[in-house]
Parts: C-alpha cells; structure tokens; sequence
C-alpha cells in the first residue's frame, strides 16, 4: 500500500515538473517572438528613415552608409533567431545601435532638419522601438533565466532529460558598441 | 523585516507582498469573525439554555456567516462585472482608439513599450480632459484593463516620467489589484449593511441579547465574554475595515511602485514624476473618490498623504510622496551599485 502511495507521488511530481519545463520553453520561445516582432519593426523603419534624412545630409555618406550596413547585417541575423542561437542577432543588433546613435548625433547638427514634425516623429517612433526592443529582450532574459534555472535545480534536473530541455541563451548587451560614447564632432554646423 | 530604505526592488517586491499577504489575511479573519463569532455566541448561548431545559431554538447552522459572506458575494460580483465600464463613463473619459497628436501617439507608445515589459497586455487607454495631473486603472481581469491619464498629466511629464507612470499604473494591472480592493471594499460593504441592520434589530427586541444573558447567568462567564467582544467589533467594525482597507492600499502602492521600477529599471524617472505630481496638484472633478486607490497619487484631499503624522497616513489611500520618493531613490541606488 506503502509503495503504491509513494508511486502515485512520484508520478504525479514527474508529471508537474516535466510540465512545468514545456510551459517554459514555450514562454522563452514565446518571449524570443516578441523580440523578433520589435526587431522587424526597428527595421523597417530604418529605411524610411534614410530617406527622409537622404537630402538634408547629402554629405554625410559614411554615416548614413553605417546605418544601412548595419541594418542589412541585422535582418540577415535575424532570420536564423531560436533560444540556442541568439549571440549573432544579439551582436548585429548591438551594431545597428551604435549606427543609429552615431546619426542622431549627426542630426543634432542640422537644426532646420530637426525641427521638421517629420523628423520629430521619427526620433519618438525609433525612441519607442528602441524601448521596446530592450524591454522584449528583459522580458526574454528574465524567462531564459528562469527556463535555465529550472532545468539546472534538482530534482526538476532529473526529468530536463525527458522534457527534451536544453538551457537558453540569453540575450547580452555588447558593451562595446551598447555603452559607448558616440564621438562629437563639434567643428562641424558650428 | 530590514529597512526598506536599504533594499532593491526585488527584495521591496518580496517585502511588500508578504506584508500583503498579512493584511488581506488579517481583514478575512476579521470579516469571519464578524460573521461566525455571532454564530458562535448564539450556539454557546443556546446550547446552555438547552441544558437547562428551556424549549429554546437551538443554533445549529451559521446562518450569521452565511448571510454576511452571501451579501458580501451578490455586492462584489456586482462590481467586478460592471466596475470598469461604469468607472470611465462616470470620470467622462474619451477612449482613444486614433492618436493624433504627439502627444497622444508618444502616449500609445509608451503604454505599448510597457505592456510589452510587464507582459500585460495592451490595455484600452483614455484621456480625461482635467488639469490635475493624475493617471489611473480598473478592470478587474488584466485582459481587460483601462488606462486612463488626465490632459494635465501629458502636459508637464517628459518622455521617461510618463513611461514611469504608466508602469506604475500596469504593475497595478498585474497585480490585479483592482480586483483586490473590490473585493476589499464589497466585504467592507456588506459589514455595513449587515451592521446597520443588526444594531436596529438590537435596539428594537434585543432578542438574541436576552436570551444570551440568560444563558450567561447559566454560569457562563466565556458566552458573556464572546458576545461582549463580538458586539464591540460590529460597533468598531467601520472604521476597522477602513483602517484595513487603506493599509492594503498603501501597500498595494509601493508594490506598484516597486513594479514600476523593475519594468522600467529606471526608479529615478517616478521619483521625478512624483514630485511633479505633488507640486502641480490642482483640485479635480472629474476623478471621483472611488477610483482614488488606483491612481498614481491621491485626487481627493491630498492633504491626508501629504502630511506624515501617523493619524493622517492611517486614514490614506496612499503613502506620503516623500517615502515613496525615499524608497524609489534607494531602488535607484541600489540599482547603481550593481552596476559598478
């Protein structure tokens, strides 16, 4: 009676954890979409982007040639994106940021290309894709994190194997390009 | 329990919801005891008359506690059901569906920027046209939630402090916590009604009140002791539930704060946005006293949370700004510590 009692405990604990692993990796997957929707977002407003800038700084090729590189890079990574594989897009991403701040600072020299409603409307579309991107990847990290943790803690450690769970990489900020200072060119416009 | 001044936002999380726990937990033994204490009374007091060979009526069944809780039910699903409709129709709130402005699309944006940071989802949003600066919530499932910010809030807030605002406002969203102080205020309610019917029951036959003494002189001393205590907290019972009700509000209010500063991990910006908030209160109609626990700070008499005696934070729907100033600068603190 003892044993079977014992059993039944066994059994359903195996049955809670193993699905408390699929919901996981769900949620991880779940929350890498997320990312991967802002993303596409963030690149398709990029082109619209340049061309509305295009004319104001004809002159400023190389920073504009930057951005557009970058972006290229971006959506190439993007498309190979799954939990195991996020380190390229993370990097690309990271690239495309450091473009991106390096234009801005650009514009800050142009006050009449500032000032249009357009360009106004821009900088609020990319500061909000911007925000959304870093926090679908918080979003993600926290679920990776407890993903990870989970599938590592005994005793759900003993039923990951069954639950097919491998652990998640998580998202990291490459603090090179991330938290750098752009460089200021205060000769220029000035 | 350490100091909150001295902890990061996960551990004030931590904090806040153990204490949350104590509260609610607190006003539910408190709301039973309203209601099977009588029964209690009555049973012991019947049971002795009994004993003594009275052809007394004998309390078998609770039927005290049964008919506080079956009000406090009929009340609460009441509210549930048509709180959040009812609530934006009465503060005269437009919902907006197409942002025109800067303004109003920097509102979307930032309303979607959070419901993707706390994984809520995005909420109906409106714009109550008032120059008190105020946001707040209700619907009672985060699937439906309404959000709605007065015109005065969008105009002196910049981009991060509104962002912390409305974090403010969907913390309390997943929390849920509208749900909380409705059911909250539906057992505070049907302690009000049964109450008023109670004591003019009392006062015109005092019927059970006989009969207890009765048995109480059956040599009794603990059914005399049971209904002594049982009818002082009927007596006390309003302002208790009261002093219940604002407690768990101003602690549901630092854990939104506290959410806030996760989603946004930025608790400087709704330190900022507070203070704003204080020094540009003006007088509101259009926010009613009913919604003044989910709002980011309080727009009825502001004066009972500005003031930090201990009388007048007892009786607010929120904690005085500064501490929760206090607090948020810590969280920042923390936060920056951590990050070298």
């Amino acid at each position: 009676m003892a044993f079977i009692v014992v059993l039944a405990v066994v059994g359903i604990w195996f049955v809670v954890a193993y699905n408390g692993l699929i919901a996981l990796r769900n949620q991880t997957a779940n929350a890498l979409k997320q990312i991967d929707v802002q993303l596409k977002r963030r690149h398709d407003l990029i082109p619209n982007l340049i061309s509305s800038v295009q004319a104001a700084m004809d002159f400023e090729k190389d920073t504009l040639q930057a951005v557009i590189a970058a972006r290229n890079g971006a959506v190439k990574a993007a498309a190979g994106l799954d939990p195991q594989h996020v380190k390229a897009s993370a990097a690309a991403e990271a690239q495309l940021t450091g473009a991106l701040k390096q234009l801005m600072v650009v514009v800050e020299a142009y006050p009449d290309l500032k000032a249009t409603s357009n360009m106004k409307q821009f900088q609020e579309e990319l500061a909000s894709t911007e925000n959304k991107v870093s926090f679908s990847r918080q979003l993600y990290n926290d679920t990776a994190t407890q993903y990870n943790t989970k599938q590592q803690q005994f005793p759900t450690n003993l039923v990951a194997g069954f639950a097919k769970a491998v652990p998640a990489e998580l998202w990291e900020i490459e603090d090179a390009a991330e938290r750098a200072v752009p460089k200021v060119d205060f000769r220029r416009g000035g | 329990m350490a100091e909150p001044l001295t902890l990061n936002l996960f551990q004030q999380q931590a904090a806040n919801r153990r204490k949350s726990w104590f509260l609610v937990g607190g006003f539910l033994a408190f709301f039973l005891w309203l209601g099977l204490g009588g029964d209690l009374a009555i049973w012991l007091a019947t049971k002795d008359a009994a004993a003594v060979g009275e052809p007394a009526y004998r309390h078998r069944f609770p039927w005290v506690g049964l008919g506080l809780s079956l009000v406090a039910f009929f009340l609460t699903m009441d509210v549930l059901r048509n709180g959040g409709k009812r609530v934006m129709k009465g503060v005269g709130a437009g919902e907006l569906t197409d942002p025109q402005t800067p303004e109003e699309r920097q509102l979307m944006n930032v309303v979607e920027e959070i419901s993707i940071a706390s994984g809520v989802p995005v909420p109906r949003v409106y714009v109550v046209s008032d120059p008190d600066p105020n946001a707040f919530v209700t619907g009672t499932q985060p699937l439906e939630a309404h959000l709605a910010v007065t015109s005065g809030l969008l105009g002196i807030l910049n981009r991060d402090e509104l962002q912390a605002v409305i974090a403010h406002e969907m913390g309390h969203v997943k929390n849920e916590d509208t749900r909380l102080m409705t059911i909250v205020a539906g057992l505070g309610g049907a302690i009000i009604i049964l109450r008023d019917g109670l004591v003019r029951g009392f006062l015109r036959s005092g019927g059970v009140r006989t009969s207890s003494r009765r048995g109480g002189k059956g040599g009794n001393p603990l059914v005399v002791i049971v209904v002594v205590v049982w009818l002082l907290s009927w007596l006390l019972a309003p302002i208790i539930v009261r002093l219940m009700a604002m407690a768990v509000s101003r602690n549901r209010e630092y854990l939104a704060d506290a959410m806030a500063a996760q989603y946004t991990r930025n608790p400087a910006a709704l330190a900022d946005a507070l203070a704003k908030l204080e020094s540009h209160h003006q007088p509101t109609k259009a926010i009613s006293t009913g919604v003044a626990h989910l709002c980011i700070v309080d727009p009825t008499g502001r004066l009972a949370n500005r003031r930090e005696g201990w009388l007048a934070s007892l009786f607010g729907t929120h904690p005085p700004v500064a501490i929760r100033v206090a607090r948020l600068r810590a969280m920042a603190f923390q936060n920056q510590k951590r990050a070298g």
